[in-house]
């Protein structure tokens, strides 16, 4: 059946085709020998050949948000990163079998290193110039080895998340 | 005359203008394209100074280069000594850097007047130039698209009047014969636009396109991670290049993508563009991912030539949501190099479907580890949080960033856990091989130069991109462009025409590593051949171009 309408389908293109022709030559012309493809030529992604859509737990999410130290925000954001995990899943549909991981596209050149000396200093006011809270010449921050406190957070129904 | 650097400089060199002269004239455009959001901090009084510095070296005849006395307009992700660089995000709002990022070193050195830092995408991470906490970016060319739209709904309509309100009720018209007027800001105002009726410039350096785009400098510095450069330049009607990878120092650019990252330019014209490469590429001891070539600088030929040369068409770039008139637009100009006697043939590039989805985990993964380093101690926003060392970085990071960039860094560090480093992370890396080898094989078989469409389409309304999120967004934006940073590609989009909703439609041209001569010599050509009309046309007193639609 499906070959049928693809070949009706092409009758139908190349009816279309023959009026353009009769229409303007050159458009014809132009067009059709074009080095230029004038259809997508993408594949289709089949999702059932991708692995079972992840849908991120909320042990992740915490660890996540206390690795990051970022946190979510609210269900949208955790939406979105289950959208582009399964962006990213596509890659499953690439062969890469024996392929080797490319870090920078400069890694078949010899790249220029300095020698190993300090080459600058005295510069401490302008480093410290941008800190928001100094004393005499430390930076300042709070008390540290303090694990973040466990919060109580609602991301929606979705993912409702309840730190202990 | 319309000005490029070339043009100008000569003109400086007879004596005919004086650098003061020129920047005043920019820095009056800039004050004109107020309304666009073009900069986050403007710099007259600083420009009008180094201009008068080079007043006096060009008045006795001791010019440092041919950017001296050239307006030039800087992103603002470069670090510039003692002038605010924010990024665009709270996190940065305050933060002065002790240094000048090495290409702006380089501009300065050569004479350039800065003119102002441009707006951006928060951290460079976005293709619209929306998500910028100064408010987001338009495009110049939104009132000549709204005018047409007006005219069109006119004649549709039969209502004579509405189209003689439309061509004079405010002051500007279509015709490139009149000036701009003083009230432009006025007249932005009140055209029946609404408020959001506007179109978007693209992203993330849609301030430095735009600042070229309205003449408020000649030349504007920007990064490519993605298309930051490339995209924009299709929409707002200007050349948009991105060096090879190596090429130019990224010391001193707030890096995004450490691997993919690129130092890039928007000019009127190509010549200029390989004037400015001349002058920032180079060595840097600063950064060890630049490389010594031989290739540059160079200029370009007057007559640049095809002959001989092989483009390759890669089959792969007719992306789903390509626009017919793009689709026209790539066709019309494959067949206009193969008529000047080009070769043209059709290549393949397998994994180009895939190119914008590694990107979108080796772009996440970097950023998740280049964020690490905003803690609110050092430097950047601290928040008031006091309870602990962490509950102040967190609460800092959250204040400091928006929505887009901790939701990459979450992402980033998803696909860097342990247990999915492999599955995404290194097969991302994997993929990127593969891509990098599809160029490889194409310009191996000979193929000189690549030619795509640059966008999908031309530059969507506002209200339009705003339907989907930056992810979204960025995952078709940056379809075409992304695989030449991939592989570390010269690439340059150029204008090509207006789409029948008069707006700009550019193409890119891609070319191997270190070709950047030959990349920039066929888009030479192929600008001389399509003679794109600019924003700035008509000749004024100072016989420069002044903006008008």
């Amino acid at each position: 059946m499906s070959l049928v309408l693809s070949r009706l389908g092409n009758t139908v293109k190349r009816l279309t085709s023959f009026s353009k022709l009769c229409k303007s030559k050159r458009v014809f012309a132009s067009n059709e020998k074009s080095k230029v493809p004038q259809k997508p030529t993408w594949s289709h992604v089949e999702e059932n050949k991708l692995t079972e859509e992840t849908l991120i737990d909320n042990e992740t999410i915490d660890h996540l948000e206390r690795m990051s130290l970022v946190d979510f925000n609210n269900q949208a954001g955790i939406d979105r990163l289950n959208k582009a995990i399964r962006f990213a899943d596509q890659l499953q549909l690439v062969n890469t079998t024996g392929v080797e991981p490319m870090d920078t596209v400069l890694e078949n050149r010899s790249l220029y290193l300095r020698s190993d000396e300090v080459t600058d200093g005295n510069c401490q006011n302008d480093i410290l110039q941008n800190a928001t809270k100094v004393i005499e010449d430390y930076f300042v921050a709070p008390p540290g080895n303090i694990p973040l406190p466990d919060q109580e957070r609602d991301y929606g129904p979705a993912s409702a998340k309840k730190r202990k | 005359m319309v000005g490029n650097v070339f043009q100008v400089a000569q003109k400086l060199r007879n004596g005919s203008l004086i650098p003061s002269e020129v920047c005043s004239w920019c820095i009056r455009r800039s004050q004109l394209a107020k309304r666009l959001n073009v900069f986050i901090t403007e710099l007259p009084d600083y420009a009008q100074q180094l201009a008068e510095k080079s007043d006096e070296r060009i008045a006795l005849g001791k010019p440092l280069g041919l950017l001296d006395g050239i307006p030039i307009a800087v992103k603002d992700n470069y670090c510039t000594a003692g002038i605010k660089t924010s990024c665009a995000s709270s996190m940065l709002e305050n933060f002065y850097s002790p240094y000048n990022a090495t290409v702006v070193q380089k501009v300065l050195d050569a004479g350039a007047s800065v003119v102002g830092k441009t707006n951006m995408d928060e951290f460079a991470m976005g293709s619209g130039s929306l998500d910028s906490i100064y408010g987001p970016v338009r495009n110049p060319w939104s009132r000549v698209y709204a005018r047409k739209r007006q005219m069109l709904t006119a004649v549709t309509s039969s209502a004579g009047v509405a189209i003689q309100q439309a061509q004079s009720g405010h002051g500007v018209s279509l015709s490139a014969s009149q000036r701009i007027p003083d009230n432009y800001d006025d007249s932005y105002k009140s055209f029946s636009m609404e408020e959001d009726d506007w179109l978007i410039a693209g992203g993330s350096s849609g301030g430095s396109a735009v600042a070229v785009a309205s003449g408020s400098c000649f030349g504007a510095l920007s990064s490519d991670t993605g298309g930051s450069t490339r995209v924009p330049a299709s929409y707002c009607g200007v050349v948009g290049y991105k060096p090879t990878y190596g090429l130019v120092s990224r010391h001193g650019l707030i890096p995004l993508v450490n691997s993919l990252d690129t130092p890039s330019m928007f000019t009127r014209c190509t010549d200029d563009a390989a004037a400015i490469l001349a002058t920032i590429s180079g060595i840097d001891v600063m950064d060890s991912t630049t490389v010594q070539d031989c290739s540059v600088p160079f200029s370009l030929p007057d007559d640049a030539s095809i002959e001989g040369l092989h483009i390759g068409i890669p089959e792969e770039y007719h992306a789903p949501g390509l626009s017919e008139e793009t689709l026209d637009t790539w066709t019309w100009v494959a067949d206009l190099f193969e008529r000047a006697g080009a070769k043209v043939t059709r290549v393949s590039l397998p994994h180009t479907q895939y190119s914008i989805v590694c990107y979108s985990v080796l772009c996440v993964c970097e950023v998740a580890s280049n964020m690490a380093r905003y803690d609110g101690i050092e430097y950047g926003y601290r928040s008031e949080q006091a309870l602990s060392t962490h509950a102040l970085y967190a609460d800092s990071r959250h204040t400091g960033f928006n929505d887009v960039v901790r939701g990459r860094i979450l992402a980033g560090n998803y696909f860097l856990l342990k247990r999915n480093y492999d599955a995404y992370f290194v097969q991302a890396q994997k993929v990127r091989q593969l891509i990098t080898a599809d160029f490889r094989r194409a310009f191996d078989a000979g193929v000189d130069v690549l030619l795509t469409p640059t966008t999908l389409t031309v530059a969507p309304p506002y209200k339009e991109a705003t339907q989907h999120d930056n992810r979204t967004m960025s995952a078709q934006e940056d379809v075409f462009t992304q695989p030449a940073n991939m592989a570390g590609l010269p690439a340059v989009s150029v204008p090509v025409k207006l789409s029948s909703q008069s707006l700009p439609i550019g193409l890119q041209l891609m070319a191997n590593n270190f070709e950047d001569k030959l990349l920039l010599t066929t888009a030479k050509w192929l600008e001389q051949q399509v003679q794109f009309n600019r924003l700035d046309l008509v000749e004024d007193s100072l016989g420069l171009g002044e903006l008008v639609h």
